[in-house]
C-alpha cells in the first residue's frame, strides 16, 4: 500500500491526543521587580550592567555580554520608538481576526532591547518604522503584574 | 563544597505564595493537539486486537517471537520477516499495587499493574496491562492469567479492547 | 589516554534544590555559572564553549528549553550545545564537555545542567505521562511511579530482598544530606518511618522517594595546559561511558541495569580501572529511589548482583565506611531537579577529591571517584571516573 500521497494523519491508523499540562510560570527575581514597578508605579525600568556601559530593557539578573551581576535599576520612561513591526490578520490558533492588530518592538531612548507589544488608537496604515510611541496603561486597580498592564502604546507627536 | 563557599543562591517559594497571590505569576494551558501515526507494526497490532487476538513479528536470525511487534528487529537491525500469533494468556513478571493515577492523585481503590510475559512470544516477551478480578493479596510473581476482552462490538482496535489481565484458576485435581 | 588532550575540572557551582523558587530557569543557570567560573577564578571571556544539559521542554514549560537557557548559562554568542538524556543528563553533560575540550576543539568548556519542573502543573510527575507510548501505554492510566515500582518489585523478587533492606538506603541518605548546604530533604529518619509511610504504589512508599525540585549546576572544564596555570589541584576526567537501551522496557528483564553495565565498562576501560570495588574511592550512583541506589552499585560492578542489600546493611557504604556511596545525600535527600541532579553528584566527587567537602568530607584520602546517572524510561546510563 503506498502512504506517500496521503497528508492528513487521520487518513491513516492513527491514535489520537494531547499532552495536557498546565503551567504557573514565575516572573523571576528581575522580573518580578519590572512588573511590580509597571503594577504599582507605571513605570518600565531598565537594568544598566557598568561594564558594558548597556541598559537592558527588560531587565535581567545578570550581563549575558559579561556574566556580571547587574544592580543598578533606571527609569527608561514610558515612550519609545518603533523598531518594527507587523500586521496581523490571524490569532494565534489561524482563525481571521475581526480587525488586523498591529504588533511592534519599541525601542526606549539610551536603552538597549525593547518591548514587545500592541499599537493602538491608530490604524495599520500610519504606523511607520522610528515612530514616536508611548505606553498606555490600564487604570492601576486592574493590573495584575503583567505585561498586558500596558494597554498598547500609541502614536505621539 | 566547599567550605571555601559562603553563600548558595535560591529564593525558595511555598506552595501558598503561588495559590493565594503573594508572587505575581503567568499562567498558560498549550493546546496541543496529536494523531499519532500507529506505523506499519503496531497498525496491524491494533487491527488484530481488534479480532481479539495478539499478534507478534519474527525475526528469523535472532530466533524471537517479538510482542509489540516492530518491523525491525532491534538486536540485528535487519527488517522483521514474519507474523505469529501469541496466545492471549501469560504469566506474570512483575506488578505493583497503586494508590495513585496517571495525574498523581490518589486513588481510593488500587490499580493492580503488572508486565505479563505472553504464552506463545519469547521469554521475557511482555506487555504492560492492568490486572483484574483479583484481590491486591492474591497477586504472585509468575501467576498465570489470561486476557480479559471487551464483547467484539465493543472493541475498535487499542489496547484497551482488553479490559484487563485475570487469574487462570487451577483445576483442582 | 583516550582524546588528544587530557581535562580537568577546576570549579564547581550549585544552587539550592528547592520544591519551588522565584528564580526563572535563566536565572537559575546563571547563579550556578557564576559560582564556578568565581571559584576556578576565570571570567566568562575565558570559556570558549558551553554545553546546557536540561530534561524535558515539559517541566519548566518553554519549547527549546535549551536555547530558552542559553544566555543565563554564559553562552552568549559562543558555541553551544543542549544535550537532554532524561535523568542521565547531569552526567552525561560533563561528559559533552569533555568531548569538547578532549577532541582538542577547545580549551574550555562550561558545563551547565539546569530544571525549573516547579512550573508544571498539577503535579510534574504529569508531564512524565508523555514518555510513554502514546497507543500501548497511557491507554491503560500510566503514572511514573508504576514503572519504578514495577522494577523495584521485580529486583526485591529475584534476589529475595525485603523492604527493611532497601529503606536503609533512605535513611542513609537523607542523613547524609543533613550536611549538604543546598539540599531539600535532608533528615533523620528510621527504617520504621520508611516503611510506614503513605503506600504510592506497592512496593513503592513515600519515603523511598526523592522529591521534584529547582536547581541548577555547573562545572568549569579546561585542557591540561590552561589546568597547569590557573590551578593546583585540578581534578581530571579520567573515564566517560555512556550506554543507552531500547524503550521495550517490557521485553527487559528489569532486575538488572545491562545499560549501566556497558557505559561502566566504557569508562573502566578508559581510566584503566580494572577493580572497581578496589580502586573506586568513593561514588555517588544515582538515587531517585531508594532501591535504585543499590540496582545501579550491581550495574557499575561495585558488588555482586544481589549483594548491594547486605554491604548497606554491612555499614560499608556509610561515609566512614570502605565504600562509601551517596556521601552527598543523593537525590533523596538533596533534591531532583532532573538535569541539575546528577551535576551535584560530579560536583560532590569534585569536592570530596579535593578534600573540601566540609562535614560530608569522607575520611583518608580519596584519590578516584564516579558518578552515574541515568534515566529515560529504564534504558540510559552514563557515568564518569574522575581522579586527583
Amino acid at each position: 500500500m503506498s502512504l506517500d500521497k496521503i497528508t492528513d494523519p487521520l487518513h491513516i491508523h492513527h491514535w489520537l491526543g494531547d499532552m495536557e499540562a498546565d503551567y504557573i510560570y514565575t516572573l523571576g527575581i528581575a522580573g518580578e521587580r519590572f512588573f511590580k514597578e509597571i503594577k504599582e508605579n507605571g513605570k518600565i525600568m531598565g537594568a544598566k550592567c557598568p561594564r558594558c556601559n548597556v541598559v537592558y530593557v527588560p531587565p535581567r539578573m545578570y550581563c549575558e555580554k559579561c556574566f556580571a551581576k547587574l544592580g543598578g535599576w533606571v527609569d527608561v520612561g514610558t515612550k519609545g520608538v518603533v523598531h518594527t513591526f507587523t500586521v496581523a490578520t490571524v490569532d494565534v490558533d489561524g482563525k481571521k481576526l475581526p480587525k488586523p492588530e498591529i504588533y511592534a518592538l519599541i525601542n526606549f531612548e539610551g536603552a538597549c532591547g525593547g518591548l514587545i507589544h500592541k499599537i493602538g488608537e491608530t490604524t495599520p496604515e500610519k504606523v511607520k518604522i522610528g515612530m514616536k510611541v508611548e505606553a498606555v496603561f490600564k487604570p492601576s486597580f486592574e493590573r495584575k503584574a503583567s505585561i498586558n498592564d500596558i494597554k498598547h502604546f500609541k502614536p505621539i507627536e | 563544597m566547599s567550605e571555601k563557599i559562603k553563600h548558595y543562591q535560591g529564593e525558595a517559594l511555598e506552595s501558598a505564595d503561588i495559590k493565594e497571590g503573594r508572587v505575581p505569576t503567568e499562567k498558560w494551558r498549550p493546546k496541543v493537539k496529536f494523531a499519532w501515526s500507529a506505523g506499519i507494526a503496531i497498525g496491524k497490532f491494533l487491527e488484530e486486537l481488534k479480532k481479539g487476538k495478539i499478534i507478534a513479528s519474527t525475526c528469523s536470525k535472532c530466533g524471537r517471537i517479538m510482542v509489540p511487534p516492530r518491523i525491525y528487529c532491534e538486536n540485528c537491525f535487519k527488517p522483521t520477516d514474519g507474523w505469529k500469533y501469541a496466545k492471549d494468556t501469560g504469566t506474570i513478571n512483575t506488578y505493583s499495587v497503586s494508590y495513585l493515577a496517571a495525574d498523581a492523585s490518589r486513588l481510593k481503590e488500587p490499580i493492580i499493574v503488572a508486565i505479563i510475559d505472553l504464552d506463545g512470544a519469547s521469554e521475557g516477551m511482555g506487555i504492560i496491562h492492568r490486572l483484574g478480578e483479583v484481590e491486591k493479596d492474591e497477586v504472585k510473581f509468575g501467576m498465570k492469567v489470561k486476557a480479559v476482552w471487551k464483547p467484539r462490538e465493543e472493541r475498535v482496535g487499542a489496547i484497551t479492547d482488553i479490559k484487563y489481565f485475570k487469574p487462570i484458576k487451577e483445576e483442582t485435581p | 589516554m583516550f582524546g588528544k588532550k587530557r581535562v580537568a575540572v577546576v570549579g564547581a557551582g550549585l544552587t539550592l534544590f528547592r520544591r519551588r523558587m522565584k528564580e526563572t530557569g535563566k536565572e537559575l543557570s546563571y547563579e550556578a555559572s557564576k559560582m564556578a567560573l568565581d571559584a576556578a577564578g576565570l571570567e566568562l571571556k575565558d570559556m570558549q564553549s558551553v554545553v546546557m544539559g536540561t530534561a524535558p521542554d515539559a517541566f519548566d514549560g518553554v519549547h527549546m528549553k535549551g536555547e530558552y537557557l542559553a544566555d543565563g548559562a554564559g553562552a552568549y554568542r559562543k558555541p553551544y550545545t543542549r544535550v537532554f538524556v532524561g535523568g542521565g543528563t547531569g552526567v552525561f553533560t560533563p561528559l559533552a564537555g569533555w568531548w569538547h575540550v578532549a577532541s582538542g576543539q577547545f580549551d574550555s568548556c562550561l558545563v551547565v545542567a539546569e530544571e525549573k519542573m516547579s512550573s508544571c502543573y498539577p503535579h510534574p510527575q504529569y508531564a512524565f505521562t508523555t514518555i510513554f507510548d502514546p497507543i500501548l501505554e497511557r491507554p491503560i492510566g500510566m503514572n511514573l511511579i508504576w514503572i519504578f515500582a514495577i522494577e523495584m518489585h521485580r529486583y526485591m523478587h529475584k534476589h529475595g530482598i525485603k523492604k527493611e533492606d532497601i529503606a536503609r538506603v533512605s535513611v542513609k541518605n537523607k542523613g547524609n544530606a543533613l550536611d549538604h548546604p543546598c539540599s531539600q530533604l535532608g533528615a533523620k529518619i528510621t527504617v520504621e518511618d520508611v516503611l510506614n509511610s503513605e503506600i504510592m504504589a506497592w512496593p513503592v512508599q513515600r519515603l523511598d522517594v526523592s522529591p521534584t525540585s529547582d536547581g541548577a549546576g555547573a562545572l568549569v572544564l579546561v585542557s591540561e595546559d590552561v589546568a597547569k596555570e590557573i590551578t593546583d589541584d585540578p581534578v581530571w576526567i579520567d573515564g566517560v561511558g555512556w550506554c543507552i537501551d531500547s524503550t521495550l522496557w517490557t521485553n527487559r528483564d528489569l532486575y538488572y541495569p545491562d545499560y549501566v553495565e556497558c557505559a561502566a565498562r566504557m569508562a573502566y576501560k578508559m581510566a584503566g580501572v580494572k577493580n572497581p570495588p578496589k580502586e573506586i574511592d568513593v561514588a555517588e550512583p544515582y538515587d531517585p529511589f531508594d532501591y535504585k541506589e543499590l540496582h545501579h552499585m550491581e550495574g557499575l560492578l561495585l558488588c555482586k548482583k544481589g549483594e548491594a542489600p547486605k554491604l548497606t546493611a554491612e555499614g560499608v557504604t556509610q561515609r566512614d565506611g570502605d565504600l562509601p556511596i551517596n556521601p552527598s545525600g543523593g537525590l533523596l535527600g538533596v533534591g531532583n531537579p532532573i538535569a541539575a541532579a546528577g551535576l551535584m553528584k560530579v560536583c560532590e566527587i569534585f569536592w570530596q577529591l579535593r578534600g573540601e567537602a566540609g562535614k560530608r568530607q569522607i575520611p583518608g584520602d580519596p584519590r578516584t571517584g564516579l558518578a552515574q546517572a541515568w534515566g529515560d524510561l529504564m534504558q540510559y546510563g552514563s557515568v564518569i571516573v574522575m581522579r586527583r
